[in-house]
C-alpha cells in the first residue's frame, strides 16, 4: 500500500504538521543563540589558556558541560527541533544516545574511564 | 502572498518523507562521527612517537624539538566562522520561506535576500575549509602526517572526514545559490532549503565536539 500522498498549496497548518515549520524564531531570536554561542567559544578558549584552571579537577567538565550547551542550542534553534515533530527528535537523539553509550563503554573497556576503586 | 504550488510527499505519519529522511541520515551521522571520536579518544596519548597534539617532544635520533602541534588560535577561528555560517545559513532559510512578503526598509530587505545569506554561507564554509587546509599543511610541513603515530592516523581521519562533510555542503549550498539565481528560490523551495540547512547546521554540532574534544580538552 502506498502511504504518500500528494498536496499542493498547502496551508500552514499543514505545512506545520509536516514538521516542515514557518513559524520558528526569527532574527531577533537567532542573533542572540549567535552572540550566547560566541560568548560560550571565547569562555571555552579562555579556561584552556588558564594553566591552573587546566590543572584542576574542574577543567573536563566545565569544557564538556560548555560543548554540550553548545551542542543543544544549535539544534533546538537553529536546527528548529525544539519547535519540530517528535519523531524527529527520537530520530536524532536515539542513534545519538547509543552512540554516547557506545563510545563510554569503548572508553571504560581501554581504561580510560575507572569505577572509582583505584586500578 | 506566494501563490506557487508546492509538491510534498506525505508518510503515514503526515510528516514529509524527505524530511523524516534527513534527520534519520543525520541520526546515522551521528554515529559515524561518534565512532570517529572514540578511536581518537582510545588512541589518545598512544602514540609512540611524536609529535603530540598538546606537549612538545624531542626526537631521541635527532634531538629535533618538535612542538605541541595543535594551533588553538587557528582552529578557534574557524570554530567562529562555522558558527557564523550557521547563522547565516537559518537566515537564508527564513529569507527564502518569506520571499514574496512585502519589504518595508533596508533591514527587512537585507534579511529577505536569500542570495545574499546563501553565499555568505558557502563564503564561511569556505573560510572554514581555509583553515583546515592551513592547519594540514603546517602539520605535515612540521612532521606529523597520518602515517606519524597513532595521534596522526586518528586526527587526520576524524578531521579528514569532517573536512570532506563540509565540502559536500558548500557544494550543495553553492548548487542552492545557483538555482536561485536562475529561476529564484520561493516558499515552495523551503522544504529543499531546510533539508539543505539540518545537514549543514549538523556539520556544525560535530565540529562543536570536535572542537573540545580533540583540541582543547588534555
Amino acid at each position: 500500500m502506498d502511504h504518500s500522498q500528494s498536496h499542493s498549496a498547502l496551508t500552514p497548518a499543514q505545512e506545520a504538521a509536516a514538521g516542515h515549520e514557518h513559524t520558528g524564531p526569527g532574527w531577533s531570536v537567532y542573533w542572540k543563540v549567535a552572540v550566547v554561542l560566541t560568548l560560550i567559544t571565547v569562555g571555552e578558549v579562555w579556561v584552556y589558556y588558564i594553566p591552573a584552571f587546566v590543572a584542576s579537577r574542574m577543567f573536563l567538565p566545565t569544557l564538556l558541560t560548555l560543548s554540550a550547551v553548545k551542542f543543544v542550542i544549535v539544534v533546538l534553534f537553529y536546527m528548529h527541533l525544539r519547535y519540530d515533530s517528535k519523531l524527529f527528535r527520537v530520530l536524532f537523539t536515539g542513534p545519538l544516545i547509543i552512540a554516547c553509550c557506545t563510545l563510554m563503554a569503548l572508553l571504560f573497556l581501554f581504561g580510560h574511564l575507572h569505577l572509582g576503586h583505584g586500578g | 502572498m506566494s501563490t506557487a504550488t508546492v509538491s510534498h510527499h506525505y508518510s503515514s505519519t503526515g510528516l514529509e518523507n524527505r524530511k523524516i529522511a534527513i534527520w534519520a541520515f543525520i541520526g546515522s551521522e551521528c554515529m559515524l562521527f561518534v565512532s570517529l571520536i572514540s578511536t581518537y579518544l582510545i588512541y589518545k596519548d598512544r602514540s609512540v612517537v611524536g609529535p603530540y597534539p598538546h606537549t612538545p617532544w624531542t626526537d631521541p635520533s635527532t634531538g629535533h624539538v618538535y612542538h605541541a602541534i595543535l594551533n588553538i588560535p587557528v582552529t578557534s577561528a574557524s570554530t567562529f566562522i562555522l558558527l557564523m555560517s550557521s547563522l547565516a545559513m537559518v537566515l537564508a532559510l527564513s529569507a527564502v520561506e518569506n520571499k514574496g512578503k512585502p519589504q518595508h526598509n533596508l533591514g527587512e530587505r537585507i534579511l529577505g535576500n536569500s542570495k545574499l545569506w546563501l553565499f555568505m554561507t558557502a563564503l564561511l564554509g569556505l573560510g572554514f575549509l581555509g583553515c583546515q587546509a592551513y592547519e594540514f599543511t603546517s602539520f605535515v610541513n612540521e612532521g606529523l602526517t597520518i602515517k606519524t603515530n597513532l595521534f596522526g592516523s586518528t586526527f587526520f581521519t576524524l578531521t579528514g572526514f569532517h573536512g570532506a562533510h563540509v565540502t559536500a555542503g558548500v557544494i550543495w549550498i553553492l548548487t542552492m545559490l545557483f538555482i536561485d539565481f536562475k529561476r529564484g528560490l520561493g516558499p515552495s523551495d523551503a522544504l529543499n532549503v531546510d533539508i539543505m540547512a539540518l545537514y549543514w547546521h549538523f556539520v556544525d554540532v560535530i565540529w562543536v565536539a570536535i572542537f573540545t574534544l580533540v583540541y582543547l580538552i588534555r
